[in-house]
This record gives structure tokens, sequence and C-alpha cells, in this order.
């Protein structure tokens, strides 16, 4: 995912000169072709993300479209005030590559796992926050960044994931997919969450439980309408991310059926991380794993709820 | 022991001309009808404002958004009173609006604005952020062949931030000499002294290792500034830092180096008196 994403920035470079790539100091190599072809767009500007995103918000102004790129926690942490302040106030079309989003650097540890990234980004005035779940994907999501007005917050897997999105359903910002159509359940996704709700819906199915999946690839502006038209019939509806609890996909989705419905809603289940640090490395598949958010674990939850949600009156159940 | 500069010292002695005057009338009037505004910071910056509004921009009021106008970004958005003063005196906007500052529906807020405030090219007011805007903006310049300087006004107290030095390597990296930061160098922040804060001597010699060709002047000379600004770069192929000797509140005696006047709310009777001893009826 991560290379499609940075291949398609040389090939938006080689469509537009407004296109510039701004790294920090990424792997060696990186974007080797585009530095070569366009070496006055191919920028390194070294460890100095606040800087980086100060320095892009000004070439944006003037024009050009950064897309600026490091380490998730880097691109978010290090520099809120400078992605607040000079992007998102200004409203400035710098777009932010995340490496390595939720726990794809699992074994570097809780320095590099970005868990609360899109919380903290989609809190932002004017920010859009989109998380491909394949390299395909990526390569659609990008192609329509070049001319969306204002900020996109990326977040990127690790690479190599299984690709399940399909080109005819094509992309657009702000649209969510329906990758299955609801039954009882419905789960709604981001991310590379969306090949475990695959791998759970089957086995849902094995057990006479027909769960839909709606892939929510744009967390902000969330597809209210998407959203209301998938849950129309559903006994259950699961949130499925790798992020914390908090101000994560559960949430904007919670958020948006209070504002939208008020009243009757679905018995819902938000499937998350924990509201922790992660101390365990291992592998992004692992931590998955040992939360709660591997394809058995997440059919298993969702039986339990939705078995739940048959006795008692509507309610919130959450992890 | 710390040598204080010959600059410094000028700062402190040197007298105010009429349009200095006047324009510490703009400010203080804000001051007044608002009820609040930050005095010190802005009366310190009122001549490096001046000197670049009136003498060394390129710029149109009449069309603030020209192409090849030269950008300046108050990266101390807390010294917009000097500011507002000057883009009012030159006509981005009406001097009435100056009477509404900080009103609710004034464009004028106690940060600049970006699209509120005609001729204010970027919001600031959270320090750190203005010279990596700059850096952009020059390096956008560069690139697109187009002739516009940019100067950018930072605060002693604000390059503390370690943005700034990010900044800074980054502007040298690019050899941008298109670029010109003004400090305005004032030695005393919100809770007192910069000495005491975070030093920052030697402060010259910084900017220097940091690639910057490197002036020192008195920021209240306006024939100083003059001549300063209007040989950028300093030298080819280096951004320039010119370092302003100033004193906090200049002006007004009891401003003047007296950290309690680093914001002030509603001024006294008293204080009215001194300000119109200072700078005149108002």
């Amino acid at each position: 995912m991560r290379n499609t994403a940075m291949n398609m920035v040389h090939k938006l470079a080689a469509r537009d000169e407004r296109v510039l790539y701004i790294g920090s100091d990424p792997g060696a190599g990186t974007l080797r072709a585009m530095s070569k072809e366009f070496p006055k767009r191919h920028l390194i500007e070294g460890i100095s993300e606040a800087h980086i995103i100060g320095m892009s918000a000004g070439l944006a102004m003037e024009g050009f479209v950064p897309y600026v790129n490091t380490i998730a926690t880097f691109l978010t942490r290090r520099c809120y005030e400078q992605v607040a302040v000079d992007l998102c106030l200004h409203n400035l079309p710098v777009r932010l590559i995340a490496n390595g989003g939720g726990l794809v650097y699992a074994p570097l540890g809780p320095t590099h796992q970005a868990i609360e990234d899109i919380a903290i980004m989609r809190a932002l005035p004017n920010m859009t926050v989109i998380c491909p779940c394949d390299a395909d994907e990526a390569a659609r999501m990008m192609d329509k960044t070049l001319d969306w007005t204002g900020p996109i917050y990326i977040r990127l897997g690790k690479g190599g994931d299984a690709i399940v999105s399909k080109a005819e359903h094509g992309f657009e910002i702000g649209k969510a997919i329906l990758m299955r159509p609801p039954g009882d359940v419905l789960m709604v996704t981001t991310g590379i969450m969306l090949q475990r709700a695959i791998a759970a819906a089957d086995l849902l199915a094995a057990q006479g439980i027909r769960a839909g999946i709606l892939h929510m690839h744009t967390v902000k502006p969330l597809d209210t309408e998407a959203l209301l038209q998938a849950i129309r019939g559903i006994k259950l509806l699961a949130t499925l991310e790798e992020h914390v609890p908090s101000g994560g996909l559960g949430s904007a989705v919670a958020e948006t059926l209070i504002d939208k419905l008020g009243s009757g809603l679905p018995a819902m289940l938000r499937l998350s991380l924990p509201d922790r640090f992660m101390h365990n490395y291992g592998s992004q598949d692992s931590l998955l794993k040992k939360h709660g958010l591997a394809p058995n674990a997440i059919a298993t939850s969702i039986e339990h709820a939705l078995a739940a949600s048959r006795t008692s009156s509507p309610q919130l159940h959450s992890t | 022991m710390i040598q204080i500069s010959p600059h410094a010292e000028a700062a402190l002695t040197c007298t105010l001309d009429e349009r200095s005057l006047y324009l510490r009338r703009l400010v203080l009037g804000s001051v007044r009808s608002a009820g609040r505004g930050h005095v010190g910071p802005a009366l310190s910056l009122i001549e490096m404002v001046r000197v670049l509004y009136d003498d060394v921009l390129r710029i149109d009021p009449q069309n603030p958004r020209d192409p090849e106008r030269d950008r300046a970004i108050l990266s101390k958005g807390h010294g917009c009173l000097a500011l507002y003063a000057l883009l009012a005196d030159r006509g981005f906007f009406p001097l009435s609006e100056l009477d509404g500052f900080c009103g609710s529906d004034s464009i004028l807020g106690g940060h600049p604005e970006y699209g509120m405030v005609p001729g204010v090219e970027a919001s600031t007011g959270a320090l750190g952020h203005g010279l990596s805007i700059g850096v952009g903006l020059a390096l956008a310049a560069r690139m697109r062949e187009r002739s516009y300087r940019t100067f950018v006004l930072l605060g002693d107290g604000e390059i503390n931030e370690g943005s700034v030095w990010e900044a800074a390597m980054g502007a040298a990296k690019h050899g941008l000499d298109n670029l010109v930061a003004m400090i305005d160098y004032n030695k005393l922040q919100s809770y007192g002294p910069t000495d005491y804060v975070l030093p920052l001597e030697p402060l010259a010699d910084k900017w220097r290792s940091f690639g910057f060709a490197v002036q020192e002047i008195n920021g209240h000379d306006v024939g100083a500034l003059r001549t300063v600004l209007k040989q950028v770069p300093a030298v080819p192929g280096k951004p320039t830092a010119v370092i302003c000797h100033t004193v906090k509140g200049k002006g007004l005696p009891p401003a003047e180096s007296n950290a309690d006047w680093h914001h002030k709310n509603k001024l006294s009777d008293s204080e009215l008196d001194a300000i119109r001893v200072a700078v005149g009826d108002f």
C-alpha cells in the first residue's frame, strides 16, 4: 500500500506540476525515480515535522500541492499545532501520507504505533481523514486527492495487505462502499479492518448469520447517507477499528446516529483496541488478535452481541 | 557577564519622530477602545513594521493579493496592534476598524487572521510558526521564478520555540536569500527578562551559525532599518537575520521594559494621562 501510494505521488507529479513530495527522513531510496525525474519537486527536509508542516503550508499558499510523508505518529503527535493552525485553519491542500497507521509498527513499540491518530485528526475542522484498505484502493484514492479542497490525512497500512477492494466500486472521497449487503448485522470498517470483516462475515455466514459490510474508507467526512441506508432493518451494528475506542470510527458512527436519529438506535458493538498504550510487540496481526480484532474473535463478539440484542431493549455495547 | 550591545543602549535612549508617535496613538487608541491588548509587544515593534510597510515592501493596498507582492508575516502575532495600525494607515482597511479591535464583529482580533484582515498573509498567534511558513513562501518564489521577497517578524520570546530553529536550518539548506527574519529583541517576554526565562545569547552567533547573514541594529532607528532592509540579501545565497534591539513598551515611559504592560486590560485615568503626555492627545 505504501509503495503504491508513493508511486502515485510520482504519477501525480508527472501529470501536474503543482505536486511536491516532501519527506522528513524517509527510507533510503524513497521515490528515487521521482527524485531523478523531478529533483526540484522531491524535497527531503529532515527530522523536523513541525517545520515541514509550516513550510508545506507556505508552499500550498503559493499554489503547490505538497504530499508530506513520514511515520504516522510523527505526522500527528509531533506537529499537531502546525497541522491545526497552518493547515486546517488556513484550509490548505496539503496531503499527509502517514506510514504505519494503527499497529503496523508493532515491533517498534508504542512510540511508533498510531492508535489515536484518527481521533485527533478528525477533531480538526477542515481536515479530511482517509484510511484505504489495500494497495489498489490506495491508488484509486490518491488519484482523487489532487484537487480536493483542504488538508487530507491519509492513514496507510503496512503493504502486502490482501487485495479485497474492487475496481468497479470506484473511489470517491467521502463515499462509503457497501461491500456486502446488510442482514441482521452490519459491520462498518475502515482501513485494513475490512479484510478482517470479510473473513468474520464468512464465519458468521457459516453460523447462519448474515452480516453486511460498509467500508468507511473516509472517516471524515463520514458518509451519513450510506450509513443511514445500510442500517435499515438490521439488529446489530458493529464498528471495527484498529484504534483506541475514543474518537475513532466507532465514535464517529455513534455520533452520527445520535445526531441523525436521536432515538430508536440499533444495538451497537464497538470493536476497537483498548484505551491504553500497547506494551506488547510482535506483529500487527498478533496485536490485533490479542485485542479481539482477528476474524474469529470478531465473529464471536458479534454473535454474542446479536444474541444479547434479541433479549434486551436496544442499547449500546462496547468492548 | 553579557555585554550590552550598543544598539540596545541606543534603543533605550533614542527619540521618536512624529510618525512613530502617531502610530503609537493608533495602537493605544485600539487598546482604549477594546479595554485590552498586548501593549508592550506592539510598541517595541512599531518602527520595524513602519519601515517595512512605508519603505521596503513592494505592496499595493488596493491589490493585496497581487502575486508579485512582497510577503510579510507577523510571526509574533500578539504584536498585531502595530501591524493593524500600519495596515489601516496604508489603506488596506479603514482606520475606523481600529476602534473595533477584539469586538465580536470586528475583522481585527487579538491575533491576526488570514482571510479576515486584508494584508495579513498568515494567521498567527501560536508562536514558532511564521518562519516555516516563510520558508515555504520563499522556496515557492524560487521554484516559480518570482521576484517577491518574504519578511518574517519574530519575537525574542518566540524563538524559544524549537520549530524556529528547524525552520532556520531549512532556510539555510535552501540558501533562501529572498527570506528575511527580523527579530524584535526587546529582551522581555511575558514572565520577565529573556535572560531569566531562557537565555538567548549569544543571539547573533546563533543565527550566524545556523547559516544566516546577520545584521544588528537599533530597532527604533528608522534610518538604520531603512538602510539594512533595503540591502537584502545581505549576503547572496544566504537568508538574512536582522536582530532589532528594541525596548518593550517603547515610547510610553510607564510601559518601557515593564513586563506588567505585556498585556493590558482597561486603561486607568492616570495611565491615559501618561499616554497623552508621552505620545500626544488621542
